[in-house]
């Protein structure tokens, strides 16, 4: 029972492995371009999903079937979606659903310019910071929020928040430092 | 021409686009991306009254006959939003003449342009759409062109933000074409007006069940709800001013818009609320969003984080109207998205004229600017006192009818707790206005008032959010008109 | 007409700013629009008076919910006692930031024209929603007045003063007001109410609650605290605004839910106000009791005014024909009363440089007319028969006497006793004791040499002094004024 649960639908588990791979990926990973490797993997594993729910059982590939001679070729059928266009002998062939394809090819040029983009910030960012791991961003990124804090000092927050022990170890003493 | 108004729409700033990459000038590009912007406005508008007199206005592109080709249809909810969008972008479209100059580099100002033109294309097209896939495509172009236009902000931090919102965004962006796809599975069609017909056949099964979660938590992620925010506090406040102004604005109440589309037009309303209790499950994050984010609101020093996070906190606001499935509560929500696109507009644009002039949006550097740069500040406060919801103002409309849905729901505690985030907003707000006001100036001469090209466009907003509260007839009957029409399911 | 007495202000707010070169046009068109306003207002008394209900819409800002002005007889009341106030107030004003020095005078006359456009909303308020915007709009543009010194310490009590003004407003006051929407479909005023038979039960006391809590202005404990903080003000301000258009505004609108939102009937039916007398009879004993340890002159007055608003909101909580008429009257009689009291402080302060009541010893020999004026005030304020204050304590006490709480009746006799504690000290030490420069070895100023404060402060406060003398003639009628709301309610 279970495994024909399995073996029936195995394109969906294969599609829910890769999911869950490109996630993990993504967010455990620290460096930036793995970071967008997992992304990738991410997207693809939707690019299967769409890609194998457009096939039939039995279906031939959405091409139109000349029952003899030459025909026109493969016309507009991506446009049409359609299961509608075919021929005469549209009794007889079952077709493949060819809309998903269609739908995935616009996804994958999405992917392809998210990846881009992706790495050109990477890029950049490894420029500004000089390193692409994200602990480190943080840690820098912490630091200029915690000088940003400390020049804010005198304002009414940090006279609220000077009463709490954890937050006076930012306002006070270390506002003394900034000024020097 | 006016039978193509829905497709014009979408064209005009997508053609405009790649002229602006290749003209030289900045200052041409700029001129077309005003003009651009104005266009769609014009359009918007002309939209609006057509859908106001024929209900559907419905476009088939190329002349596909729509269950199979590409259907744009407008009825009046997305006759509203491209209102809201074009008005946004037809404002800030001229600030940002002036402000991109002195925050992005010379060589890259029609980039840049061509990037929002992009942005704005696909935030529309979003809008105008009635093919799901559709969305999707023009949701990947809004936010490419958003990822880049983040990334020109002055300071290596916009680089890492434009990168975390690059990564979340594309994550939400995939959940919604898993969604879509999976409805797809189910009924062969990628058509709202079809799919809406079909789904209630299959509301039982789980495919759809689970297509739901995926295009909620998509949604959810684009609109920065609680807790799917992170990516937004950093965009907003490291992305240049103009940048700021345009996505605060326009990009988080379009993807709301995505969310009312998917969840009551497609699933309907009585899926929505009846099978997923939808409004259960909103109506905490919503809470918590309102509460959680004015309270970090208000440790911020940094102002332009400081309005970024109550911008989460607003989300929280309309999505709280939304899950008062109500009438009553959908229309704060569909006014809110109006107003607060006026009031955060007005207000990040004033902190756009400071940054302008002394290049820092630090709470500490806003000392004395009340009498340094009384214009600004003043457009500050006006903006401020909406935000909090002092009567006469456009915040003030739009908590009403929150508070009046919830009343009408007897949902006490909720009333309860809007108020009191309120008073967190006079408490963000205020300190940066005492700041302003009562504290003298330490800085060097160049605090003066901003040049007219930011102060009349900031002012545009200002005063809008200002007349829209005080006659607020004309907003409020087409925001309750388009309550009406999604919670009545397809429009007729 | 109505539209003038918001207009006008508004317009004399602008010339001020346009005058700011001249210090006496800016003041002379200052004192104008006093005078103008106030023949407005007594314009509008006449065709009240009669009979008429002139009203005017000036905005629709949410569908079925107005921007309206209406005259009624409570609203003309307030109206006469701030615009009148205010021409006295302005000439005290002129020899008070002269002989101070302050600085930023035309933003003072500015936002103090504004402000007294924002009172003239609030009486005028055709409906709750008119009266909660121009009741916002009066905490916004005192918020200035408030923090004129802006020093740290006048930045804090700006924060206390906004804090507890905006946050009762917002968190109560509007959930009242939706509140009553929701089930009364309407905010307009009405004679006999627009609540009666839409709520019931428990739901009473407690929406009447939020709305007595709501008005902050109204300074019923424990919502009291924003009050003396807003002492860090210029003396005129805490003349005019905090014992007259400010707080009034409060008590006035108080006065005005309990007649128009709720309907007296309907309250004295429902028996939801029992709990509110307690509250302002707690307010007016510890609020005197306050008083009592205060030191500072200024302060001890605040808390005074905290005690005294108290006695109006306890008026509208009996919820009766008398209640109201004392209620309404007490407004005019304290304002006057206490003004008077606000204007000699401000005296001593200009003349003398004196806050503390310990430091006044003697004081009385080099500025008799101020302390003459002071002792005056104080009987007043206290109740002693000839003078205005007495009249509707009168009202008052009658009026819990007649709803048989006698408990609330001993508080008003032991209430005035309080006051007759804090207050008759002051003058009495003024006059009877020995100047402290002759046992202190001698201050700048000497002993007996006459030191009064300028002539334009002298003139206003011998003025309303005279005014407590002379309003026992008219407080009667400022209580028949009130009859046609109160017998129709009665009716």
């Amino acid at each position: 029972m279970i495994i024909d649960l399995f073996v029936s639908h195995y394109n969906y588990w294969v599609v829910i492995l890769l999911m869950m791979v490109g996630f993990y990926t993504l967010i455990s990973r620290g460096n930036l371009v793995k970071k967008i490797v997992g992304l990738n993997v991410f997207q693809t594993s939707v690019f299967m999903l769409y890609i194998s729910m457009g096939r039939i059982k039995g279906g031939t590939p959405p091409i139109l079937v000349e029952p003899k001679g030459t025909g026109k070729g493969h016309g507009g059928a991506d446009t049409s979606g359609g299961v509608e266009m075919m021929g005469e002998t549209a009794a007889e062939i079952l077709y493949s659903n060819p809309l998903p394809h269609v739908l995935i090819l616009t996804a994958i040029v999405v992917g392809i310019a998210v990846t881009s983009v992706g790495l050109a910030l990477a890029v950049r960012v490894k420029e500004a910071y000089g390193t692409m791991e994200e602990d480190e961003i943080n840690r820098i990124e912490e630091e200029m929020e915690e000088a940003e804090w400390r020049r804010g000092r005198g304002e009414i927050i940090h006279e609220i928040l000077g009463k709490f022990p954890a937050r006076r170890a930012l306002t006070a003493p270390s506002g003394a430092e900034a000024d020097a | 021409m006016s039978d193509h108004l829905p497709v014009l729409q979408v064209l005009a700033p997508l053609l405009a686009a790649p002229v602006c990459a290749l003209l030289r000038s900045a200052r041409a590009a700029g001129a077309l991306a005003v003009l651009a912007s104005w266009a769609t406005l014009a359009v918007a508008l002309a939209l609006l009254g057509e859908v106001r007199a024929v209900g559907v206005v419905s476009y088939a592109i190329g002349d596909w006959v729509p269950p199979i080709g590409i259907e744009y249809r407008v009825d009046m909810v997305n006759a509203w939003v491209l209102v809201i969008v074009g008005t946004i972008a037809s404002v800030v479209s001229p600030y940002m003449i002036a402000s991109v100059s002195s925050e992005v580099e010379r060589r890259r100002i029609p980039l840049f342009y061509a990037a929002y033109l992009l942005c704005l294309t696909g935030l529309l097209g979003i809008a105008v759409t009635g093919d799901v896939f559709n969305v999707f495509v023009f949701l990947e172009i809004s936010s490419l062109s958003a990822y880049a236009l983040i990334a020109m902000g002055t300071g290596r931090r916009a680089l890492t933000a434009a990168f975390r919102y690059l990564v979340m965004g594309s994550v939400g962006a995939t959940f919604i074409v898993i969604g879509i796809g999976l409805l797809y599975v189910m009924t062969g069609s990628l058509n709202m007006a079809d799919l809406a017909v079909l789904l209630p056949e299959v509301w039982d099964s789980r495919t759809v069940k689970v297509a739901y979660g995926f295009l909620g938590v998509g949604c959810c992620l684009k609109l920065a709800l609680f807790p799917l925010h992170l990516w937004l506090p950093n965009a907003y406040a490291f992305a240049p001013s103009a940048v700021t102004a345009f996505l605060a604005s326009t990009a988080t109440k379009v993807a709301v818009y995505m969310l009312l589309r998917f969840f009551l037009t497609i699933f309907g309303a009585p899926f929505s609320f009846g099978t997923m209790a939808l409004d259960r499950v909103l109506l905490p994050l919503a809470l918590v969003a309102i509460a959680s984010m004015s309270m970090v609101a208000v440790l911020q020093v940094d102002v332009k984080r400081l309005l970024a996070y109550s911008s989460v906190a607003q989300i929280g606001y309309v999505v709280l109207g939304l899950s008062l499935a109500s009438v009553t509560g959908l229309t704060a929500t569909l006014l809110h998205l109006f107003n607060h696109a006026l009031m955060k507009g007005a207000l990040f644009m004033a902190m756009g004229c400071v940054v302008y002039r002394i290049g820092s949006a630090h709470i500490d550097a806003m000392a004395g600017l009340g009498r340094r740069m009384p214009w600004t500040m003043a457009a500050f406060l006006v903006g401020g006192l909406s935000l909090v919801g002092v009567p006469l103002t456009v915040g003030f409309v739009s908590k009403w009818y929150l508070i009046l849905g919830a009343i009408e729901r007897g949902w006490w505690p909720v009333a309860v707790v809007v108020l009191l985030a309120s008073l967190l907003a006079l408490v963000y707000v205020w300190r940066v206005v005492e700041t302003a006001y009562m504290r003298p100036y330490e800085g060097d001469g160049r605090a003066v008032e901003a040049p007219p090209g930011l102060l009349l466009p900031t002012w545009v907003l200002a005063a809008a959010s200002i007349y829209f509260g005080v006659f607020a007839k004309s907003t409020v009957a087409t925001a309750e008109q388009a309550a009406r029409v999604l919670m009545s399911g397809v429009g007729s | 007409m109505l539209g003038l007495s918001l207009a006008l202000p508004v317009a004399g707010a602008v010339s001020i700013a346009l005058l700011r070169r001249s210090p006496n046009a800016r003041e002379a068109a200052s004192l104008l629009t006093a005078g103008a306003l106030f023949a407005i207002v007594l314009r509008i008394y006449a065709s009240v008076s009669g009979g008429g209900r002139p009203s005017l819409a000036l905005a629709e800002p949410i569908p079925g919910i107005s921007v309206t002005l209406e005259a009624e007889p409570l609203g003309v009341l307030f109206a006469l006692v701030a615009s009148f106030l205010w021409i006295v107030t302005t000439m005290y004003s002129i020899g008070y930031m002269r002989g101070n020095r302050e600085s930023n005078q035309t933003r003072y006359y500015l936002f103090f024209a504004f402000a007294i456009a924002s009172a003239m909303g609030v009486a005028f308020a055709g409906n709750l929603f008119t009266l909660f915007v121009f009741y916002e709009l009066l905490s916004l543009t005192t918020f200035p007045l408030v923090t004129h010194a802006g020093t740290a310490k006048a930045r804090r009590a700006g924060r206390v003063y906004l804090g507890i003004l905006l946050t009762t407003s917002i968190a109560f006051l509007l959930l009242a007001i939706v509140w009553t929407y929701a089930v009364a479909g309407t905010l307009d005023f009405r004679q006999g109410g627009i609540l009666a038979g839409e709520v019931a039960g428990a739901a009473v006391p407690v929406l009447l609650g939020l709305y007595v809590f709501g008005i902050g202005k109204a300074a019923v404990m424990p919502l009291h605290r924003w009050l003396p903080a807003a002492m860090v003000a210029p003396t005129p301000v805490s003349a005019l605004l905090h014992a007259v258009a400010v707080v009034k505004a409060g008590v006035f609108a108080v006065l005005k839910v309990t007649v128009y939102v709720f309907g007296i009937d309907f309250l004295a039916e429902a028996g939801a106000s029992a709990w509110l007398t307690w509250v302002a009879a707690a307010t007016i004993i510890l609020g005197s009791l306050v008083a009592l340890t205060k030191d500072n002159l200024k302060a001890r007055l605040a808390y005074s005014t905290v005690s005294q608003l108290s006695y109006v909101v306890l008026g509208a909580m009996l919820a009766s024909t008398l209640g109201v008429g004392g209620g309404g009257a007490h407004i005019v009689t304290h304002a006057f009363g206490k003004i008077t009291l606000f204007f000699c402080a401000g005296a001593i302060y200009v003349a003398a440089h004196k806050t503390e009541v310990s430091q006044m010893r003697g004081l009385g020999r080099t500025m008799p007319v101020t302390m003459a004026a002071f002792l005056i005030g104080a009987l007043s304020v206290v109740g002693v028969p000839p003078l205005a204050g007495s009249v509707s304590k009168w009202y008052l006490l009658g009026a819990t006497l007649d709803s048989g709480q006698i408990a609330l009746a001993a508080v008003l006799v032991v209430s005035t006793l309080l006051n007759v504690a804090y207050l008759l000290p002051i003058p009495i030490l003024a006059f009877l004791s020995k100047p402290e420069g002759e046992t202190a070895g001698g201050g700048p100023q000497g002993g007996t040499v006459l030191n009064e404060a300028p002539a334009w402060c002298l003139i206003a406060l011998s003025f309303v002094a005279l005014g407590c003398i002379a309003l026992i003639f008219w407080a009667d009628r400022a209580f028949q004024l009130l009859q046609p709301i109160a017998a129709a309610a009665g009716g």
